[in-house]
């Protein structure tokens, strides 16, 4: 594993792996010295091209508990405002002896473009629509510390399916771990030719929440994402909300301590409602320090040892 | 890594596998180590036992049996993992870590007996050693191994050995233990 650029090229084996690591990542949490010095001397460099909060921190923080310096590097403020193309900017960081490079970008298909022009290992933290490989293995690690194994329970993911990378990484993995995935979404939120690749690949669909939602053992909310709308996909928030929130009707349809997980930022009263999004059944902070765990275990993974060769 | 001059046979001559200890001599190394913990310790208050992955953990458990069969009262034992602080992490292809568990108690202020299979180089002890100034500040440390068979590298002794054993370099130490290999052997070859 040189780079991680998409949940496909990961084998079950790594996947099982990342989640054994960030295992034993999740106790340094609670520890008084969090640090461990395994990547003492690296460097990673966390761009991000596209905002966030959550995943900037979460892979600056878990740089820093392995001891890696972490430098950040936004759009905003950088010389790509200036106009200079990625490929520039890109060659011109890692010209300084980067050992890691962290890529958030808003076109499909940036990190696996970035990871062919650059020697070090490069980690895809969201390309476009495409997809988003740390997230899903976040979600999947979250759900499996919950519900024991994944084989044969099944998850129910909601919402804009269309915009979603979360949701094309996260029905790769999870089914590559024997779940059952069906995926929600009204027929405008639904990404065109999804009848073949969910026959290929092996989830449902369905345009109604309520028939899904009582036999799911787990409910995955996406967020609706109006920034990369470039049209009307309903007609209101409300209607939305009526068709396909967790509102708080939807969440007594939920069969008793399923887990509710979100990837965030949350649209509270549109694609879920506080009585959802506060239920002691959700685990959307749970994730967000699941996803710190996962992030060390792929940093560590990915630069502590020789480049050459897997885990031994 | 100078090799001593003296004493270095050759390989080829001895690649037969001896058997040094056998499942009865184990268990009476690991029953007069315990003893020796107690008495040098006056008893096992504030007495914790790690055991370092893999083999260092079942022999810990084991220490920590025979000690609360002596005092009458549990002994508190742990595990601890020092792949994140090994010197060689670099020169090879990842390891695998483990999981690091400490007693509930911790280890602030308490006497801290690290417990291994084979005693080596001394880079592995080197290594916990590290790890525990990050977990915590113990009163004392001291180290308990099953075998010492020289070649240190690094200014580190044991406190307690089960067996002494004066080894070449080029031969091969193996300490299999029935919680993980399914017997309770030491070998040389």
């Amino acid at each position: 594993m040189k780079h991680l650029l998409s949940i496909d090229e990961l084998s079950t084996d790594e996947i099982l792996q990342l989640f054994e690591t960030a295992a034993d990542m999740h106790d340094v949490q609670g520890r008084e010295v969090k640090k461990l010095p395994a990547l003492r001397g690296r460097t990673v460099v966390n761009m991000f091209f596209e905002d966030s909060t959550r995943t900037r921190s979460s892979f600056e923080i878990a740089g820093k508990w392995l001891s890696a310096d972490v430098i950040n590097v936004s759009a905003k403020g950088s010389s790509a405002s200036k106009g200079e193309s990625l490929r520039d900017t890109v060659l011109t960081v890692c010209a300084m002896g980067v050992d890691g490079l962290v890529i958030r970008h808003p076109a499909s298909g940036a990190a696996v473009q970035v990871s062919q022009w650059v020697d070090a290992a490069v980690i895809n933290a969201g390309d476009g629509m495409h997809e988003h490989p740390t997230q899903a293995l976040l979600d999947a690690y979250t759900l499996q510390r919950h519900l024991g194994s994944l084989e044969g329970r099944h998850v129910a993911i909601i919402g804009d399916l269309t915009h979603s990378r979360v949701f094309r990484s996260n029905v790769q993995c999870l089914t590559r771990l024997g779940a059952r995935v069906t995926v929600v979404a009204p027929p405008t939120l639904m990404p065109s030719g999804i009848a073949a690749w969910s026959a290929a690949a092996g989830f449902e669909t369905s345009y109604d929440a309520d028939s899904v939602l009582p036999d799911a053992d787990a409910v995955m909310m996406l967020r609706v994402q109006r920034e990369r709308m470039s049209g009307a996909f309903f007609p209101s928030a409300r209607e939305y909300t009526v068709g396909y929130g967790l509102t708080r009707n939807r969440l007594a349809l939920l069969k008793p301590d399923v887990p509710i997980c979100h990837p965030g930022p949350m649209n509270r009263g549109l694609e879920i409602a506080a009585d959802a999004a506060d239920a002691a059944q959700s685990v959307v902070l749970e994730q967000v320090s699941s996803g710190l765990a996962i992030r060390m275990a792929v940093l560590y993974h990915l630069l502590a040892g020789s480049s050459e060769g897997g885990v031994a | 890594m100078p090799a001593p001059d003296e004493a270095v046979p050759d390989p080829a001559s001895d690649r037969a596998v001896r058997t040094v200890l056998d499942a009865r001599d184990i268990s009476r190394a690991l029953t007069r180590i315990s003893h020796e913990l107690l008495e040098r310790n006056k008893g096992a208050t504030d007495l914790v036992l790690l055991g370092l992955h893999t083999r260092g953990v079942p022999l810990a458990r084991r220490i920590a049996e025979r000690i609360a069969s002596v005092e009458g009262a549990p002994v508190a034992v742990g595990e601890l993992d020092v792949t994140m602080y090994r010197d060689d992490l670099r020169s090879q292809p990842t390891r695998r870590a483990h999981r690091t568990a400490l007693p509930p108690s911790g280890i602030d202020g308490k006497v801290v007996v690290l417990v291994d299979d084979v005693l080596f180089s001394g880079r592995t002890i080197r290594a916990a050693l590290d790890a525990l100034a990050d977990l915590g500040r113990p009163a004392a440390v001291r180290l308990a191994v099953l075998v010492d068979r020289g070649h240190r590298e690094l200014p580190i002794r044991a406190d307690h050995v089960g067996k002494n054993l004066p080894s070449a370099l080029a031969e091969r130490v193996s300490v299999r233990l029935s919680e993980v290999d399914g017997t309770d052997e030491v070998t040389i070859s």
